[in-house]
Protein backbone atom coordinates (compact mmCIF):
# COMPACT_ATOMS: atom_id res chain seq x y z
CA UNK A 1 0.00 0.00 0.00
CA UNK A 2 1.41 3.23 -1.15
CA UNK A 3 1.80 6.59 1.22
CA UNK A 4 -1.45 8.18 0.19
CA UNK A 5 -3.56 5.26 0.98
CA UNK A 6 -2.00 4.59 4.11
CA UNK A 7 -2.59 8.32 5.13
CA UNK A 8 -5.91 7.43 4.32
CA UNK A 9 -6.72 4.57 5.75
CA UNK A 10 -5.09 6.19 9.42
CA UNK A 11 -7.95 8.87 8.93
CA UNK A 12 -10.44 6.68 8.56
CA UNK A 13 -11.89 6.40 12.47
CA UNK A 14 -11.26 10.81 12.93
CA UNK A 15 -13.39 10.44 9.69
CA UNK A 16 -15.93 8.75 11.30
CA UNK A 17 -16.09 10.49 14.44
CA UNK A 18 -16.59 13.99 12.76
CA UNK A 19 -18.72 12.71 10.06
CA UNK A 20 -21.28 11.08 13.43
CA UNK A 21 -20.85 14.44 15.27
CA UNK A 22 -22.02 15.99 12.20
CA UNK A 23 -25.01 13.96 10.59
CA UNK A 24 -25.75 12.28 14.33
CA UNK A 25 -26.53 9.20 12.61
CA UNK A 26 -24.49 6.14 12.45
CA UNK A 27 -25.51 4.99 9.07
CA UNK A 28 -25.75 8.40 7.64
CA UNK A 29 -22.25 9.20 8.92
CA UNK A 30 -20.44 6.19 7.04
CA UNK A 31 -22.59 6.77 4.20
CA UNK A 32 -20.86 10.14 3.99
CA UNK A 33 -17.56 8.41 4.94
CA UNK A 34 -17.36 6.15 2.28
CA UNK A 35 -18.34 8.25 -0.25
CA UNK A 36 -15.45 10.79 0.76
CA UNK A 37 -13.09 7.55 0.63
CA UNK A 38 -14.40 6.40 -2.85
CA UNK A 39 -13.39 10.30 -4.11
CA UNK A 40 -10.23 10.18 -2.63
CA UNK A 41 -9.46 7.49 -4.24
CA UNK A 42 -10.78 8.34 -7.28
CA UNK A 43 -8.51 11.49 -7.43
CA UNK A 44 -5.38 10.02 -6.12
CA UNK A 45 -4.36 11.31 -9.17
CA UNK A 46 -5.48 15.11 -8.43
CA UNK A 47 -3.44 15.19 -4.98
CA UNK A 48 -0.68 16.64 -5.43
CA UNK A 49 1.05 16.71 -1.97
CA UNK A 50 0.29 18.39 1.19
CA UNK A 51 -1.75 17.15 4.14
CA UNK A 52 -4.00 14.41 2.91
CA UNK A 53 -6.06 14.64 6.01
CA UNK A 54 -7.09 18.26 6.03
CA UNK A 55 -8.06 17.37 2.26
CA UNK A 56 -9.99 13.72 3.16
CA UNK A 57 -11.76 16.72 5.87
CA UNK A 58 -12.96 19.23 3.22
CA UNK A 59 -14.47 16.49 0.94
CA UNK A 60 -16.34 15.40 4.23
CA UNK A 61 -17.27 18.76 4.44
CA UNK A 62 -18.52 18.99 0.94
CA UNK A 63 -20.45 16.26 1.05
CA UNK A 64 -22.16 16.90 4.34
CA UNK A 65 -23.39 20.40 2.49
CA UNK A 66 -24.58 18.87 -0.47
CA UNK A 67 -26.39 16.13 1.66
CA UNK A 68 -27.85 18.95 3.79
CA UNK A 69 -29.40 20.70 0.77
CA UNK A 70 -30.88 17.79 -0.19
CA UNK A 71 -32.62 17.21 2.49
CA UNK A 72 -33.68 20.49 2.90
CA UNK A 73 -35.18 19.89 -0.10
CA UNK A 74 -37.04 17.07 0.70
CA UNK A 75 -40.59 18.17 0.83
CA UNK A 76 -41.80 15.69 4.02
CA UNK A 77 -40.73 12.77 6.20
CA UNK A 78 -36.93 14.05 7.46
CA UNK A 79 -35.40 11.28 9.08
CA UNK A 80 -35.81 10.87 13.04
CA UNK A 81 -32.15 12.42 14.43
CA UNK A 82 -30.41 11.29 17.42
CA UNK A 83 -30.05 7.72 16.73
CA UNK A 84 -26.89 8.33 19.06
CA UNK A 85 -28.94 9.26 22.24
CA UNK A 86 -29.24 5.64 23.36
CA UNK A 87 -26.09 5.65 23.85
CA UNK A 88 -25.78 8.30 26.90
CA UNK A 89 -28.33 9.43 28.99
CA UNK A 90 -28.76 13.24 28.13
CA UNK A 91 -26.64 16.20 29.82
CA UNK A 92 -28.12 19.00 31.64
CA UNK A 93 -31.24 17.92 32.40
CA UNK A 94 -32.65 17.03 28.94
CA UNK A 95 -30.74 19.54 26.80
CA UNK A 96 -28.02 17.30 25.83
CA UNK A 97 -24.88 18.39 23.73
CA UNK A 98 -26.27 16.63 20.43
CA UNK A 99 -29.84 18.42 20.52
CA UNK A 100 -27.85 21.96 21.07
CA UNK A 101 -25.67 21.03 18.10
CA UNK A 102 -28.59 20.73 16.04
CA UNK A 103 -29.59 23.72 16.58
CA UNK A 104 -26.76 25.42 14.67
CA UNK A 105 -26.53 26.34 11.29
CA UNK A 106 -24.24 23.83 9.31
CA UNK A 107 -21.15 26.74 9.24
CA UNK A 108 -20.46 27.09 12.64
CA UNK A 109 -21.16 23.40 13.40
CA UNK A 110 -18.97 22.35 11.45
CA UNK A 111 -16.24 25.14 12.44
CA UNK A 112 -17.11 24.05 15.98
CA UNK A 113 -16.66 20.14 15.32
CA UNK A 114 -13.78 20.57 13.64
CA UNK A 115 -11.66 22.67 16.31
CA UNK A 116 -13.08 21.14 19.25
CA UNK A 117 -13.63 17.24 18.02
CA UNK A 118 -10.84 16.83 15.11
CA UNK A 119 -8.46 19.58 16.93
CA UNK A 120 -7.69 21.30 13.92
CA UNK A 121 -6.19 25.10 13.78
CA UNK A 122 -8.45 27.97 12.90
CA UNK A 123 -5.78 28.18 9.46
CA UNK A 124 -7.05 24.30 8.68
CA UNK A 125 -10.65 25.36 9.36
CA UNK A 126 -10.30 28.66 7.23
CA UNK A 127 -9.07 26.03 4.15
CA UNK A 128 -11.42 23.95 4.62
CA UNK A 129 -14.81 25.96 4.88
CA UNK A 130 -12.70 28.06 2.12
CA UNK A 131 -13.02 31.49 4.50
CA UNK A 132 -10.77 33.99 6.14
CA UNK A 133 -9.59 32.99 9.81
CA UNK A 134 -11.79 36.06 11.03
CA UNK A 135 -14.26 33.93 9.66
CA UNK A 136 -13.69 31.02 11.00
CA UNK A 137 -13.68 33.19 14.37
CA UNK A 138 -17.04 34.37 14.36
CA UNK A 139 -18.71 30.60 13.08
CA UNK A 140 -17.04 29.43 16.58
CA UNK A 141 -18.12 32.48 18.39
CA UNK A 142 -21.72 32.26 17.15
CA UNK A 143 -21.69 28.18 17.87
CA UNK A 144 -20.69 28.30 21.13
CA UNK A 145 -22.87 31.32 22.48
CA UNK A 146 -25.72 29.30 20.80
CA UNK A 147 -24.93 25.82 22.80
CA UNK A 148 -24.81 27.87 25.41
CA UNK A 149 -27.96 29.78 25.52
CA UNK A 150 -29.67 26.47 24.45
CA UNK A 151 -28.06 24.29 27.26
CA UNK A 152 -28.95 27.08 29.75
CA UNK A 153 -32.27 26.58 28.72
CA UNK A 154 -33.02 29.76 26.33
CA UNK A 155 -34.80 29.96 23.25
CA UNK A 156 -32.11 29.67 20.85
CA UNK A 157 -32.08 32.79 18.30
CA UNK A 158 -31.59 30.36 15.76
CA UNK A 159 -33.88 27.41 14.47
CA UNK A 160 -32.22 25.44 11.34
CA UNK A 161 -34.74 25.48 9.08
CA UNK A 162 -35.46 21.68 7.97
CA UNK B 1 2.95 44.85 24.93
CA UNK B 2 0.62 42.88 27.61
CA UNK B 3 1.11 45.37 29.87
CA UNK B 4 -0.11 48.09 27.85
CA UNK B 5 -3.13 46.81 26.10
CA UNK B 6 -4.59 45.00 28.86
CA UNK B 7 -8.19 44.48 26.94
CA UNK B 8 -8.80 41.28 26.00
CA UNK B 9 -11.00 40.87 23.29
CA UNK B 10 -13.53 37.78 23.00
CA UNK B 11 -11.13 36.44 19.79
CA UNK B 12 -8.34 36.01 22.31
CA UNK B 13 -10.69 34.13 24.84
CA UNK B 14 -11.66 31.35 21.59
CA UNK B 15 -8.05 31.30 20.78
CA UNK B 16 -6.76 30.91 24.43
CA UNK B 17 -9.53 28.08 24.92
CA UNK B 18 -8.54 26.46 22.01
CA UNK B 19 -4.20 26.71 22.36
CA UNK B 20 -4.42 29.26 19.68
CA UNK B 21 -3.08 31.99 21.74
CA UNK B 22 0.27 33.62 21.49
CA UNK B 23 1.66 33.00 24.06
CA UNK B 24 2.75 36.38 25.27
CA UNK B 25 -0.91 36.93 25.71
CA UNK B 26 -1.30 33.78 27.95
CA UNK B 27 -0.49 35.70 31.21
CA UNK B 28 -2.72 38.82 30.74
CA UNK B 29 -5.86 36.52 29.27
CA UNK B 30 -5.02 34.44 32.93
CA UNK B 31 -5.14 38.20 34.64
CA UNK B 32 -8.06 39.44 32.75
CA UNK B 33 -10.36 36.45 33.50
CA UNK B 34 -9.40 36.32 37.24
CA UNK B 35 -11.22 39.81 37.64
CA UNK B 36 -13.73 39.62 34.50
CA UNK B 37 -16.31 36.57 36.18
CA UNK B 38 -18.01 36.83 33.23
CA UNK B 39 -15.73 35.93 31.06
CA UNK B 40 -14.28 33.50 33.44
CA UNK B 41 -17.98 31.68 33.20
CA UNK B 42 -18.10 31.92 29.28
CA UNK B 43 -15.11 30.12 29.06
CA UNK B 44 -15.68 27.53 31.80
CA UNK B 45 -18.66 26.95 29.68
CA UNK B 46 -16.82 26.78 26.49
CA UNK B 47 -14.48 24.19 27.94
CA UNK B 48 -17.57 22.17 29.28
CA UNK B 49 -19.10 22.32 25.84
CA UNK B 50 -15.98 21.04 24.21
CA UNK B 51 -15.86 17.83 26.71
CA UNK B 52 -19.38 16.97 25.89
CA UNK B 53 -19.08 17.24 22.52
CA UNK B 54 -16.02 14.55 22.84
CA UNK B 55 -17.37 12.71 25.28
CA UNK B 56 -20.30 12.19 23.16
CA UNK B 57 -18.64 11.62 20.12
CA UNK B 58 -15.12 10.72 20.42
CA UNK B 59 -15.69 7.01 20.87
CA UNK B 60 -17.07 6.74 17.39
CA UNK B 61 -13.12 6.85 16.20
CA UNK B 62 -12.94 3.29 18.43
CA UNK B 63 -15.70 1.51 17.09
CA UNK B 64 -14.96 -1.03 14.75
CA UNK B 65 -14.41 -0.70 11.11
CA UNK B 66 -17.46 -1.58 8.85
CA UNK B 67 -16.57 -3.97 6.19
CA UNK B 68 -18.16 -0.79 3.86
CA UNK B 69 -15.13 1.51 4.96
CA UNK B 70 -12.42 -0.89 4.40
CA UNK B 71 -9.98 0.96 2.27
CA UNK B 72 -8.43 -2.13 0.57
CA UNK B 73 -12.54 -3.46 -0.58
CA UNK B 74 -12.96 0.06 -1.45
CA UNK B 75 -9.64 0.30 -3.70
CA UNK B 76 -10.51 -3.04 -5.13
CA UNK B 77 -13.79 -2.30 -6.43
CA UNK B 78 -14.13 -1.14 -9.99
CA UNK B 79 -17.72 0.10 -9.73
CA UNK B 80 -19.02 1.65 -6.33
CA UNK B 81 -22.33 1.32 -4.67
CA UNK B 82 -24.37 4.27 -4.48
CA UNK B 83 -24.61 5.01 -0.86
CA UNK B 84 -28.31 5.82 0.48
CA UNK B 85 -26.94 9.40 1.12
CA UNK B 86 -26.28 9.88 -2.73
CA UNK B 87 -29.58 8.11 -3.43
CA UNK B 88 -31.50 10.56 -1.57
CA UNK B 89 -29.74 13.50 -2.70
CA UNK B 90 -30.09 12.71 -6.32
CA UNK B 91 -34.46 12.08 -5.50
CA UNK B 92 -34.59 15.21 -3.69
CA UNK B 93 -32.97 16.93 -6.33
CA UNK B 94 -35.73 15.70 -9.34
CA UNK B 95 -38.47 16.92 -6.71
CA UNK B 96 -36.74 20.18 -5.72
CA UNK B 97 -37.33 21.27 -9.61
CA UNK B 98 -37.58 24.60 -10.28
CA UNK B 99 -35.28 27.97 -10.39
CA UNK B 100 -38.09 30.64 -9.36
CA UNK B 101 -35.78 33.22 -8.00
CA UNK B 102 -32.67 32.88 -9.71
CA UNK B 103 -33.27 35.95 -11.45
CA UNK B 104 -33.60 37.57 -8.06
CA UNK B 105 -30.39 39.46 -7.61
CA UNK B 106 -29.19 40.23 -11.55
CA UNK B 107 -28.47 43.50 -11.70
CA UNK B 108 -27.06 43.71 -15.26
CA UNK B 109 -30.49 43.99 -17.32
CA UNK B 110 -32.98 41.18 -17.86
CA UNK B 111 -32.08 38.17 -19.78
CA UNK B 112 -34.68 37.06 -22.60
CA UNK B 113 -37.35 34.61 -21.06
CA UNK B 114 -35.54 32.03 -23.23
CA UNK B 115 -31.96 32.77 -21.68
CA UNK B 116 -33.36 32.96 -18.32
CA UNK B 117 -35.26 29.27 -18.81
CA UNK B 118 -31.75 28.07 -20.52
CA UNK B 119 -29.85 29.26 -17.04
CA UNK B 120 -32.78 27.59 -14.72
CA UNK B 121 -32.48 24.17 -16.83
CA UNK B 122 -28.82 24.10 -16.43
CA UNK B 123 -28.69 24.76 -12.88
CA UNK B 124 -31.51 21.77 -12.47
CA UNK B 125 -28.71 19.68 -14.67
CA UNK B 126 -26.15 20.98 -12.02
CA UNK B 127 -28.30 20.30 -8.74
CA UNK B 128 -29.47 17.24 -9.85
CA UNK B 129 -25.93 15.65 -11.26
CA UNK B 130 -23.51 17.31 -9.07
CA UNK B 131 -24.78 14.81 -6.25
CA UNK B 132 -24.16 11.83 -8.16
CA UNK B 133 -21.96 9.62 -7.11
CA UNK B 134 -21.76 6.33 -9.84
CA UNK B 135 -23.19 7.83 -13.05
CA UNK B 136 -22.84 11.63 -12.97
CA UNK B 137 -21.71 11.61 -16.37
CA UNK B 138 -22.28 9.25 -20.06
CA UNK B 139 -19.10 9.47 -21.45
CA UNK B 140 -16.17 10.03 -19.13
CA UNK B 141 -12.99 12.40 -19.66
CA UNK B 142 -10.92 11.10 -21.10
CA UNK B 143 -13.09 9.97 -23.75
CA UNK B 144 -12.95 14.09 -25.15
CA UNK B 145 -12.51 13.98 -29.29
CA UNK B 146 -15.46 11.13 -29.03
CA UNK B 147 -17.49 13.64 -26.52
CA UNK B 148 -16.84 16.89 -28.75
CA UNK B 149 -17.75 14.85 -31.89
CA UNK B 150 -20.78 12.98 -30.86
CA UNK B 151 -22.51 16.31 -28.59
CA UNK B 152 -20.86 18.49 -31.99
CA UNK B 153 -23.22 16.57 -33.96
CA UNK B 154 -26.40 15.89 -31.74
CA UNK B 155 -26.26 19.78 -30.38
CA UNK B 156 -26.03 20.57 -34.33
CA UNK B 157 -22.91 23.28 -33.68
CA UNK B 158 -19.71 22.65 -32.99
CA UNK B 159 -19.27 22.05 -29.07
CA UNK B 160 -16.14 22.85 -27.71
CA UNK B 161 -14.74 21.42 -24.33
CA UNK B 162 -12.41 23.59 -21.94
CA UNK B 163 -9.36 22.58 -20.81
CA UNK B 164 -9.56 23.76 -17.45
CA UNK B 165 -6.67 21.77 -15.72
CA UNK B 166 -4.55 24.84 -14.69
CA UNK B 167 -7.71 26.05 -12.22
CA UNK B 168 -7.42 22.60 -11.03
CA UNK B 169 -10.21 21.22 -12.71
CA UNK B 170 -10.53 17.59 -14.24
CA UNK B 171 -12.95 16.92 -16.63
CA UNK B 172 -15.09 14.24 -15.48
CA UNK B 173 -17.54 13.61 -18.45
CA UNK B 174 -20.05 14.59 -20.15
CA UNK B 175 -23.69 13.49 -21.06
CA UNK B 176 -26.57 14.99 -23.67
CA UNK B 177 -29.14 16.68 -22.26
CA UNK B 178 -32.95 17.70 -23.34
CA UNK B 179 -32.80 21.93 -22.90
CA UNK B 180 -35.34 24.46 -23.23
CA UNK B 181 -34.38 25.08 -27.12
CA UNK B 182 -33.07 21.24 -28.50
CA UNK B 183 -30.24 19.13 -27.23
CA UNK B 184 -27.93 20.63 -25.27
CA UNK B 185 -24.50 19.47 -23.97
CA UNK B 186 -23.75 18.95 -20.20
CA UNK B 187 -20.22 18.77 -18.68
CA UNK B 188 -19.09 18.49 -15.10
CA UNK B 189 -15.62 19.37 -13.88
CA UNK B 190 -14.40 18.25 -10.55
CA UNK B 191 -11.39 19.87 -8.42
CA UNK B 192 -9.35 17.63 -5.88
CA UNK B 193 -12.09 18.38 -3.02
CA UNK B 194 -14.84 17.14 -4.46
CA UNK B 195 -16.05 20.18 -5.50
CA UNK B 196 -17.77 20.31 -8.95
CA UNK B 197 -18.52 22.35 -11.78
CA UNK B 198 -20.57 21.78 -14.52
CA UNK B 199 -20.85 23.37 -18.15
CA UNK B 200 -24.21 23.45 -20.06
CA UNK B 201 -24.28 24.66 -23.83
CA UNK B 202 -26.92 24.65 -26.19
CA UNK B 203 -28.40 26.45 -29.30
CA UNK B 204 -29.97 30.12 -28.97
CA UNK B 205 -31.08 32.92 -31.12
CA UNK B 206 -30.43 35.07 -28.57
CA UNK B 207 -28.01 38.42 -28.87
CA UNK B 208 -24.66 37.92 -27.61
CA UNK B 209 -24.12 38.95 -24.07
CA UNK B 210 -21.33 39.23 -21.82
CA UNK B 211 -20.28 37.30 -18.70
CA UNK B 212 -23.49 37.60 -16.32
CA UNK B 213 -23.87 36.01 -12.57
CA UNK B 214 -26.99 34.65 -10.98
CA UNK B 215 -27.23 33.55 -7.58
CA UNK B 216 -29.03 30.90 -5.23
CA UNK B 217 -28.72 29.56 -1.73
CA UNK B 218 -25.89 27.50 -2.09
CA UNK B 219 -25.04 26.90 -6.15
CA UNK B 220 -24.09 30.36 -8.61
CA UNK B 221 -23.94 30.19 -12.36
CA UNK B 222 -22.02 32.55 -15.28
CA UNK B 223 -24.08 32.66 -18.17
CA UNK B 224 -23.43 33.99 -21.75
CA UNK B 225 -24.10 33.87 -25.45
CA UNK B 226 -21.32 33.79 -27.87
CA UNK B 227 -22.74 33.79 -31.48
CA UNK B 228 -25.47 31.19 -31.65
CA UNK B 229 -24.31 29.03 -28.65
CA UNK B 230 -25.77 29.80 -24.89
CA UNK B 231 -23.55 28.68 -22.17
CA UNK B 232 -23.98 28.08 -18.61
CA UNK B 233 -21.04 27.74 -15.72
CA UNK B 234 -22.92 26.38 -12.46
CA UNK B 235 -21.01 25.61 -9.87
CA UNK B 236 -20.59 26.20 -5.58
CA UNK B 237 -21.26 30.15 -4.63
CA UNK B 238 -18.01 31.29 -4.48
CA UNK B 239 -18.44 34.44 -6.93
CA UNK B 240 -14.52 35.19 -7.52
CA UNK B 241 -13.78 31.51 -8.31
CA UNK B 242 -16.85 30.78 -10.38
CA UNK B 243 -15.75 34.01 -12.05
CA UNK B 244 -11.92 33.05 -13.00
CA UNK B 245 -13.52 29.53 -14.08
CA UNK B 246 -16.13 30.93 -16.31
CA UNK B 247 -13.54 33.21 -18.09
CA UNK B 248 -11.32 30.21 -18.37
CA UNK B 249 -14.22 28.89 -20.34
CA UNK B 250 -15.38 31.52 -22.00
CA UNK B 251 -12.27 32.47 -23.21
CA UNK B 252 -11.30 28.97 -24.91
CA UNK B 253 -14.96 28.50 -26.32
CA UNK B 254 -15.08 32.20 -27.72
CA UNK B 255 -15.69 31.43 -31.61
CA UNK B 256 -13.23 34.30 -32.72
CA UNK B 257 -10.67 32.52 -30.90
CA UNK B 258 -8.43 29.86 -32.78
CA UNK B 259 -10.17 26.12 -32.31
CA UNK B 260 -8.20 24.01 -29.84
CA UNK B 261 -6.89 20.68 -30.23
CA UNK B 262 -9.86 18.72 -29.23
Amino acid sequence: MGEFRQQIESAIPALRRYARALTRDVEAADDIVQDTLVRALRSEHLFHGGDVRAWLYTILTNLNRNRLRALSRRPVLAPIKDSDAVSGAPESGGRDIGRALDELAEEPRTALLLVVLEGLTYREVAEIQGVPIGTVMSRLARARMQIRSYLDGERPALRRVK
Amino acid sequence: MSDRDPIVSEDELHAYVDGELAAERRGAVEAWLATHPDDAARVAAWRSQAELIRARYGGAADEKLPRRLELARLARRRHWRVTATAAAAVLAAFIAGGAAGWFARDAEGAPSSDLRKFTADALDAYRLYVVEVRHPVEVAGDERPHLVQWLSKRVGSPVRIPELDKMGLKLVGGRLLPGPTGATAFFMYENGSGERFTLYCGQTDDRETALRYTTGDHNAAYYWVDHNMACVLSGPAERDKLHAIAQAAYDQIDTRSPQRGG
